[in-house]
């Protein structure tokens, strides 16, 4: 009792789904304005980089896809070990959730990545390092939805991607430095690096901006399609009829 | 007189012996794997230019691409037919642990499907031209490799078993698990073939199969156990 008391209230579908609608502005609103301020700081007022011109802005939209696609896959991961050890229901909605959300990210990193590398490295793709892990992170992505699809049976269907995404997880890192050792061309970190940033405050703040924004995004739409999966599991439940009820009687 | 309970180990090894007597019964499971290997190598000539110089670059990719999916191939059949007819679902009521059981399963998997792709390596390697290949650096490369394979294998195998559409499913859960075997092992073939040291990936192609051996069977047993629901 106590401390554990709020997960499990947490983590009963009804409370979630009362909880999660009322978060979705909470988190919807702060990403709006952040990413409206970070992208017209970043696209607009921010000087063009001496070396690459205006094709560096899409950093704004780039970086921050970079980070969710990662986020999203260890978000997915944990949610799901926690659905198959403790056999939380919700946790396995996340999960479901998270993914397609995710493999967006990735393939939004892919896609401004090809356009930023089509003027500065003069082609569409190369067969570098992060492109390639991002690639397979993809795929990963990608094999996930596939198998929950491949399953009729929900309950099914939650643990055996789970169990997937674990696996999945173990890989990633084992994935990143195979890969890396393998071929690299893609530049270093340019926030996250020792001697602080090489950016002038007016690029970075804009970018932190964008990072901020887009995490809370993810959040919002976590909230909308875990709500959705609250709703397509729970469609039989009685407090979604008493829910439901006044509203259909009014009609 | 009571009866001796059996070992862990002893019911691991029982299925060992069983499976492969299985196996050798029905000896196309052994050889269509291998086959399809050889079969696959052969296309590559035919697509591309067959220039000595261009085969002997590409001919590490080539048998580590023909081994990735030849060992696919036969891992549709790791679990198919104990599943239909209820042998697994009896392995899993039988008190042993499961890992361990499916650890042997899939070493025997190994054995069938590994095995011949090791042998028949040196034939694509000299096929393709690559002559100072130093023929016992490129067996262990692909001996190693193959062992993982079939060790993630096992995992995605046992996870499709109660979905449908098994086999397409199976390649996009599996082969991007394995890129890093495929990395390391051809970078090791490809050095073999050169004639040229090849420790390094070598020793990282074994981390990778003592890690796998260590985990992969659990995910196995706990993947098998949900798809037998």
């Amino acid at each position: 009792m106590g401390t554990w008391t709020w997960f499990h209230k947490l983590s009963s579908p009804p409370h979630f789904y009362r909880i999660a609608g009322k978060m979705i502005p909470w988190f919807a609103i702060p990403a709006a304005l952040l990413m409206a301020y970070g992208l017209y700081a970043g696209l607009v007022l921010a000087p063009a980089d001496y070396q690459q011109g205006d094709a560096f802005r899409i950093i704004y939209v780039h970086a921050p896809a970079a980070w969710l696609s990662l986020m999203c896959y260890s978000v997915m991961a944990v949610a799901a070990a926690v659905g198959l050890v403790w056999r939380i229901k919700l946790a396995h909605a996340l999960a479901a959730a998270t993914a397609p959300i995710g493999a967006s990210f990735a393939f939004l990193c892919l896609a401004t990545g090809s356009i930023w590398g089509r003027p500065m490295w003069g082609t569409w793709w190369t067969w570098d390092a992060r492109l390639t892990s991002q690639l397979i992170l993809l795929f990963l992505y990608l094999g996930y939805m596939a198998l929950r699809s491949a399953y009729d049976d929900l309950g099914k269907a939650d643990r055996a991607s789970a169990v997937l995404a674990v696996v999945g997880i173990v890989n990633v890192p084992i994935i990143h430095f195979s890969v890396t050792w393998w071929n690299s061309l893609h530049q270093g970190s340019t926030v996250l690096r020792k001697g602080g940033p090489a950016m002038p405050p007016s690029m970075l703040i804009p970018l932190i901006a964008c990072f901020f924004g887009f995490t809370f995004l993810y959040a919002a739409l976590a909230c909308v399609r875990v709500r959705a999966e609250v709703l397509r599991r729970e469609r039989n439940a009685h407090w979604l009829k008493d829910l439901t009820a006044p509203r259909l009687g009014a009609q | 007189m009571t009866a001796q309970p059996t070992t862990a180990l002893r019911a691991a090894g029982l299925i060992l012996r069983r499976d492969l007597a299985l196996a050798f019964r029905r000896w196309e499971q052994v050889t269509h794997p291998v086959v399809f290997f050889l079969i696959v190598a052969t296309l590559f000539p035919l697509a591309l230019d067959p220039k000595p110089s261009l085969l002997r670059d590409i001919a590490a990719g080539v048998v580590w691409v023909s081994a990735l999916l030849s060992s696919m191939l036969a891992l549709e059949t790791l679990y198919r037919a104990d599943v239909e007819d209820g042998t697994l679902e009896q392995l899993t009521l039988t008190g042993q642990p499961l890992a361990l059981l499916l650890l042997a399963k899939t070493t025997t998997h190994w054995l069938l499907s590994g095995v011949p792709l090791v042998l028949a390596s040196p034939i694509v390697a000299i096929a393709f031209g690559a002559t100072g290949t130093s023929q016992g650096v490129l067996m262990a490369s692909v001996a190693l490799g193959t062992g993982v394979l079939s060790l993630i294998g096992s995992v995605g195998a046992a996870l499709t078993l109660g979905s449908r559409r098994g086999s397409v499913l199976l390649s996009l859960l599996v082969l991007p698990l394995i890129m890093p075997v495929l990395i390391f092992g051809a970078r090791a073939t490809d050095l073999a073939m050169q004639g040229e040291a090849a420790d390094g990936p070598l020793w990282l192609l074994g981390a990778m199969l003592i890690f796998a051996i260590t985990l992969t069977p659990f995910a196995s047993a706990a993947a098998l156990r949900i798809s037998l629901e």
